[in-house]
């Protein structure tokens, strides 16, 4: 059995996508013959050359043109060339594509991938995790796979989806994470459906992303000590399965929210809230959070370690929560 | 124009440049009715929010929108563009349900006043953010190509003074340009983007000279006259149609009002308001029309009691209507059912 990577299967599903459904075509910089800055529509616009469409270094335009597209019935797939670069179609995003089914009915069946989060020497403008910021506005769907069949699935399920979908796919997980095949012979879960990676009893890690993979490294760590861990991957974040978290809680009575992104509010504050909320009575100890630094994520290979969340970080969060 | 020109000397294009420029005017007599009784409603209290209306720029939004065909063509109108919309074919209800709030508009009191639109015919939905539909208009568009049904299609957006300063503007423009798209953007420049003149908003001698850098073909023309403007911007529609690609067409004008029903533009001096900038475009037509022979002053007459009675009609149904209410609202943000219940 051969190896596939997490941007196999990213760029498989759009290979896919667009061999079965004419309303699906892709538009972002570079993505035509040079097959995308990460090679994830490698090989696309030879076999599609009407659907694989460069764009100019416009990120407003593109998702405009994605919103108009979408009026006219078509399922576009936007590439960001890197999360950080949104920001530029931030305005189309949040009051264009957020706002057209609630204001005029018509809806924006838009997927909009993100290349997130940080890699060795990769700077404060090619690292950032958006995910918080777009969540924050109703009428967005926010994914952040964190399998290799999670990233084939939740992408075919994005444009499938009527609404518009930011898609966080997770730069450090291209090459580094692998499986045997592109599905995991289980039925995919349904979008907004969390999943217990680690069974535990001790305490509760919930993670998205790159940080599950963390997690579950730290998890392994601590069981050496005697803890078991269990790891919840929330898969997306917008709708968030509080359910899952909650049941989670109630097993191990302490929890630890764990995220890449700047650590004032966002995902990991709405899990907390939401826990603190509807599950107070359900804790041993106060919630936890850990996030990246509040400074913009940095060049040098040693300052990002010690930026983001991380194996050794995780494990004493994990340490502190069980002792508190 | 050339083009024009040729069709014109003939009886059938006469005959049809007639047709044109009275659909043109009647549709500027009829905003300019339905404005003026929104201006009205407002200073009465009687209007959900903000008045915006476009009296100055009815010659350039008609006959953009007189040139287009419903449900075919595209047209992305901007603030002032209710002439257009009317010529375009939007319903009159559209307007006053969502200017009075009637829970029958088209966005159900989910969004207001020049915020409508009907993007499934061809009308998209303005968001409040300058020069952010171009760009829609012009996806519009490159869907219909990848679709295979662009043939013989055209997408108008409108922009301003204002507009034409922003990135999203900018980005559009070259966008359509790369793709060689049939859109033709009016910018209508009114010398005012709110409170701020034309030497705060952009440095070049003439907006139209921007035309250049996008590698599209560029016209300006007094956007007082209703005979020239129609004719430029008839002519763009058709260049466009024909496979010309984006083109620009700048058309000078005062704003004949404030930014909005609250604003009594009180910062436009007098020596503007005294040029010909400052001519009111509906009685040029009018002037031109009538000597011309287009239309006689019965008609005239008639278009103009017509309109009052429409807008009569369509005031007192809006208001007739109930508002929305928020205990029968969905609330519902996102289309796909399976995420209805979730947050």
């Amino acid at each position: 059995m051969g190896e596939i990577t997490y941007i196999d299967a990213i760029r498989e599903a759009q290979h896919d996508l667009l061999a079965s459904d004419d309303r699906v075509f892709i538009y972002g910089q570079d993505v035509g013959d040079f097959g995308g800055a990460f090679k994830a529509t490698q090989g696309l616009k030879k076999l599609f050359p009407d659907r694989v469409l460069d764009s100019p270094i416009s990120e407003d335009a593109m998702i405009g043109v994605a919103v108009g597209a979408s009026i006219e019935g078509m399922r576009p797939i936007i590439e960001m060339q890197f999360a950080d670069f949104s920001s530029v179609g931030f305005n189309q995003i949040v009051n264009q594509a957020a706002t057209q089914f609630y204001r005029t009915g018509v809806p924006a069946p838009i997927t909009i991938r993100l290349p997130s989060g940080g890699t060795p020497g990769s700077g404060p403008f090619h690292s950032q995790m958006m995910e918080s910021v777009y969540a924050y506005y109703p009428g967005l769907v926010i994914l952040t796979p964190a399998t290799v069949a999670d990233a084939y699935s939740m992408l075919i399920d994005a444009v499938a989806l009527d609404d518009p979908v930011l898609y966080c796919e997770h730069k450090f997980l291209y090459r580094w994470l692998k499986a045997e095949q592109l599905t995991d012979n289980q039925d995919p879960l349904p979008i907004g459906q969390a999943r217990i990676v680690r069974a535990g009893k001790h305490a509760t890690v919930v993670a998205y992303s790159a940080m599950v993979h963390e997690a579950l490294r730290a998890a392994d760590l601590l069981a050496s000590e005697g803890w078991e861990i269990e790891v919840v991957d929330l898969r997306s974040v917008k709708p968030l399965d509080t359910d899952t978290v909650i049941a989670s809680v109630a097993r191990t009575g302490r929890l630890l929210a764990v995220g890449e992104a700047f650590p004032w509010g966002g995902v990991t504050s709405e899990v907390v809230s939401r826990v603190t909320n509807d599950g107070f009575h359900l804790l041993d100890a106060p919630p936890q959070r850990l996030n990246s630094r509040d400074t913009p994520v940095p060049y040098h290979p040693n300052l990002w370690e010690a930026h983001r969340p991380t194996l050794e970080s995780i494990g004493a969060a994990i340490r502190n929560l069980l002792q508190l | 124009m050339p083009e024009f020109e040729r069709d014109s000397t003939t009886a059938d294009g006469a005959d049809l440049w007639k047709d044109q420029l009275r659909r043109t005017f009647r549709a500027m007599v009829t905003a300019r009715t339905l404005e003026s009784k929104l201006a009205s409603l407002y200073k009465a209290g009687k209007i959900v929010g903000g008045v915006y209306i476009g009296p100055g720029q009815e010659a350039i939004s008609a006959s953009i929108g007189s040139c287009l065909k419903w449900d075919h063509d595209i047209f992305g109108p901007l603030i002032r563009d209710q002439a257009g919309r009317t010529a375009f074919g939007e319903p009159m209800l559209d307007a006053t349900r969502s200017y009075l709030g009637s829970v029958k508009g088209p966005s159900g009191g989910r969004d207001g006043n020049i915020h409508r639109g009907r993007p499934n015919e061809g009308l998209p939905a303005m968001i409040s953010h300058l020069g952010a539909m171009v760009s829609v208009v012009t996806g519009m568009l490159l869907a219909r190509r990848i679709k295979g049904c662009l043939k013989g299609v055209v997408g108008a957006a409108s922009v301003g003074d204002g507009a034409s300063s922003t990135g999203s503007f900018h980005e559009a423009m070259n966008t359509a340009a790369v793709e060689r798209l049939p859109l033709v953007v009016v910018l209508t420049n009114n010398q005012f983007a709110y409170s701020t003149p034309n030497d705060r908003q952009f440095a070049c001698k003439s907006l139209v000279d921007r035309a250049i850098g996008y590698g599209v073909p560029g016209y300006e023309v007094d956007g007082t006259d209703l005979m020239a403007t129609l004719r430029i911007i008839s002519s763009a529609v058709r260049d466009a149609r024909e496979g010309g690609g984006p083109q620009l067409v700048v058309a000078n004008v005062l704003r004949l009002s404030g930014h909005g029903e609250h604003d009594d533009a009180s910062y436009v001096p007098d020596h503007l308001r005294d040029s010909p900038l400052g001519r009111d475009c509906v009685s040029v037509a009018e002037q031109q029309l009538l000597s011309s022979e287009v239309i006689t002053e019965a008609e005239l007459l008639g278009w103009k009691s017509e309109a009052a009675e429409e807008v009569q009609a369509a005031v007192a149904q809006a208001q007739q209507e109930a508002p929305p209410d928020p205990f029968a609202d969905d609330w519902a943000v996102y289309s796909s059912s399976q995420l209805s219940q979730t947050s």
